[in-house]
């Protein structure tokens, strides 16, 4: 004997299931026969014009959410406004170590991006995972030319042969100083060479400043180390990706370097993860190294402060920095529509024409011939890419990034702390990493 | 839901000797057709999950790689290689979880029931106290790992700052066992009490007053009346105590991220980032069945400690 009460539950609960099926019917966006994965080669080569196909929407996935956010947000306002009634494009911002281990299970299940951003050092994995589809005919259609980039930028989008991004910009760590305490020591910008700057952090420290530059045991950590590495003449991985070479005396003495400056009371011991950053937005640490992404948020966020940006300085002897790029993908969620795959070119298509416009999240373009735009050139990270032979980038192995944080992160991590001297951390580092390299060699190259 | 009814069931109810219509006081399958709701859905929300969890561990299954080669046990076997990349991050870990356990476990035991037996006398604003021990287990764990963050940082935590120390509470062992063994005491002290609180409740108040009239002292009275009374209870509140504190996650992931190093990276830490991050779901599947396999004795060994010996 049922109650009235239950069977109006009953009603209402089966009434909610047949609501979620109909709107996961209709969740799915235009479909072409029956779900049918029609491969992206299906759909016609993209050569630049409008997209003239039925609505469609596109899922995008990007990391931007420091200072660089509220910037991407304001163009794809732009771009809906401009395109509403043909391409809607719903934007998913996550913190990158949450998106790329999100991404690949997501595509998977068809509920992840159909267009996103990833940095160059991902690409090389996520082709190899299968989860992009190449965009060689929109780089055509873009007339992007591999003179008119920085080589590495260029090169990273290239797995088997086939071109899988778009490359939106570049960016790099650049040094923040704080102007006050830097006035103190008598000095108007960030020293460039490691004579000067460690001699600006005497002088910092006698002008009363205790800590003038707060060494971090994690991120950003790993870059400088990669910068400095760089900087002394050595080189992260064999070119077949098969070797660590991080674990050099090059190595050594880069990661010695950072560690000498704790020894020297220049910072603080045991500085925990973002500390530093922290500790110079509320004035008490006047050196930090940072990504470029930083400055609207020291703009937004830290007022009262007045601060510099300047190229890291060169402490071993040759310019170089720890650089990065933003690429538009496109997923192989998408490929499984070829309107969503004509519609999702255009997009990229239309967005990698803003580059310009992209600069002002904090940015530095990545097609050199945009650089030179009068519109841009006062930016302050602009002037960090006076030298482009600086600019080093992690290579697009597939699978770099487990490396880099089970080995490369933590020996940066035990010699900072001072768990192990330089020299052991990266001992013991580049043995896991040789290992590691071994095992994707292996997987990914089945 | 239906009930399922299986061949042997139509058997029973087809047997010879019972004409239709008959009463008769039950069939055989009519408890487990009270059962199946219950059954159903412990298998297929608990067993189908651990069987293809074990299948899982059984491969080289990295989530959205074509190829997921059948491997046998040799995640196992790379696990218990001390020398392996794996197998050294592994133990690592479980070594970081047996610290937390052993070094949590007691302070989540003794102080609940301290706190339980104030909390059962009766004074003014007894329920205001109730709520204030209890009030920061109503925070998640995201809420709680943020702030205790920033307070403990060791050089601009406000907690150095007004102690006047400078202890690395968040970057150095053991001060980071000590600071995450003190944020998950006080997060989770309000649970215990309450159930201890609920099983003084629970003791009838005759038993105490015998035990006055015997002229038993308040120290015989807590070690013959209250303790035994509190058995059932604290073999409960042991029990899930050793099982949150070995699954501990959020609070050495937001407060320390594993610093130094990886020294307070946990057990299900690792396997998180192991399955999610890096994909290698063998690998993770098979860690979580030799943490099971560690947590299952722990239950085992502790139930045995509690056995009523003085039954006969």
């Amino acid at each position: 004997m049922t109650s009235p009460l239950s069977r109006r539950s009953f009603l209402g609960l089966s009434g909610a299931v047949g609501l979620t099926a109909a709107l996961s019917a209709c969740g799915s966006g235009t479909k072409i026969g029956s779900g049918s994965a029609a491969p992206a080669s299906a759909a016609p080569t993209f050569s630049g014009g409008e997209y003239t196909g039925p609505k469609v929407t596109l899922d995008y996935w990007n990391g931007f959410t420091g200072g660089d956010g509220p910037h991407m947000r304001a163009m794809l306002e732009t771009f809906n406004k401009e395109f509403s009634g043909r391409i809607e494009v719903r934007n998913v911002t996550r913190r990158w170590e949450d998106l790329y281990p999100a991404m690949p299970t997501a595509i998977a299940a068809g509920k992840g991006p159909d267009v996103a951003v990833i940095h160059n050092d991902w690409i090389g994995t996520f082709a190899a995972r299968q989860t992009l589809i190449p965009l060689d005919d929109v780089v055509g259609a873009l007339k992007l030319t591999e003179a008119d980039f920085i080589p590495a930028v260029w090169n990273a989008g290239i797995y088997e042969g086939k071109r899988y991004s778009v490359p939106l910009d570049v960016h790099c760590l650049g040094d923040y100083w704080n102007r006050a305490h830097l006035e103190k020591a008598g000095l108007s910008d960030a020293p460039a060479d490691k004579a000067s700057y460690e001699e600006a952090l005497g002088g910092l420290r006698d002008a009363g400043i205790a800590n003038p530059f707060w060494m971090p045991n994690k991120w950003p950590g790993h870059l400088m180390f990669m910068s400095l590495l760089w900087q002394h003449g050595g080189q992260l991985y064999s070119e077949d990706g098969t070797r660590a070479l991080w674990g050099s005396e090059q190595g050594a003495q880069a990661l010695s370097w950072m560690v000498e400056q704790i020894d020297k009371g220049f910072s603080p011991a045991k500085v925990a993860q973002d500390t530093q950053y922290a500790a110079f937005k509320n004035d008490r640490n006047s050196f930090t190294w940072d990504g470029i992404w930083q400055i609207n948020d020291l703009k937004s966020n830290a007022r009262s402060l007045r601060w510099g940006l300047s190229p890291i300085p060169n402490i071993g002897g040759t310019a170089a920095v720890w650089s990065s790029s933003h690429n538009f993908v496109m997923t192989s969620q998408a490929g499984k529509d070829s309107n969503k795959v004509q519609a999702a070119k255009f997009f990229i298509d239309h967005m990698g024409r803003l580059s310009a416009e992209w600069a002002k999240a904090g940015m530095i373009p990545a097609r050199n011939s945009v650089r030179e735009d009068p519109a841009i050139a006062a930016l302050p990270q602009i002037k960090l890419a006076a030298d482009l032979n600086a600019f080093h980038f992690l290579p697009a192995l597939p699978g770099v990034g487990d490396v880099q944080s089970k080995a490369l992160e933590l020996a940066v991590a035990k010699a900072v702390l001072k768990e192990a001297s330089p020299a052991d951390a990266l001992k013991e580092g580049v043995a896991t990493a040789d290992k590691l390299l071994a095992d994707n060699k292996r997987k990914y190259g089945r | 839901m239906s009930v399922q009814i299986g061949p042997g069931d139509l058997a029973v109810a087809a047997a010879p000797g019972r004409s239709p219509g008959t009463p008769r006081r039950m069939r055989p399958w009519t408890p487990y057709a009270f059962l199946a709701p219950y059954l159903i859905l412990f298998a297929v929300f608990m067993l189908l999950p651990i069987g293809f969890g074990f299948w899982t561990s059984l491969h080289e299954w990295d989530i959205n790689l074509p190829d997921k080669p059948f491997v046998g046990l040799e995640n196992y076997a790379e696990l218990f290689d001390p020398a392996g990349v794996d197998g050294s991050r592994f133990w690592t870990a479980m070594r970081a979880t047996g610290i937390f356990t052993v070094a949590s476990v007691p302070p989540l035991i003794v102080l609940p029931l301290l706190v339980a037996l104030l909390m059962n006398g009766r004074f003014k604003g007894r329920n205001v106290y109730r709520a204030v021990y209890f009030a920061p287990y109503v925070l998640g764990v995201a809420v709680v790992g943020f702030v205790w963050r920033f307070l403990l940082d060791g050089n601009i935590g406000l907690v150095n700052h007004y102690l006047g120390l400078d202890v690395q509470w968040t970057t150095d062992v053991p001060p980071a066992w000590i600071a995450l063994v003190g944020v998950t005491v006080w997060w989770t002290l309000g649970l215990n009490s309450v159930i201890f609180l609920a099983g003084l409740q629970d003791i009838p108040r005759e038993l105490h007053e015998a035990a006055m009239v015997d002229g038993a002292s308040a120290w015989h009275r807590f070690r013959s009346v209250t303790l035994p009374g509190l058995r059932p209870v604290t073999v409960f509140v042991v029990n899930s105590t050793i099982l949150a504190s070995a699954n501990m996650f959020g609070q050495s992931y937001l407060i320390t991220g594993g610093a130094p190093a990886d020294q307070t990276k946990t057990a299900i830490y690792l396997i998180a980032e192991t399955g999610l991050r890096q994909f290698d779901m063998g690998t993770a599947s098979a860690m979580s069945f030799i943490l099971a396999g560690f947590l299952m004795v722990a239950s085992a060994l502790v139930f045995g400690a509690f056995r009523d010996r003085g039954k006969r």
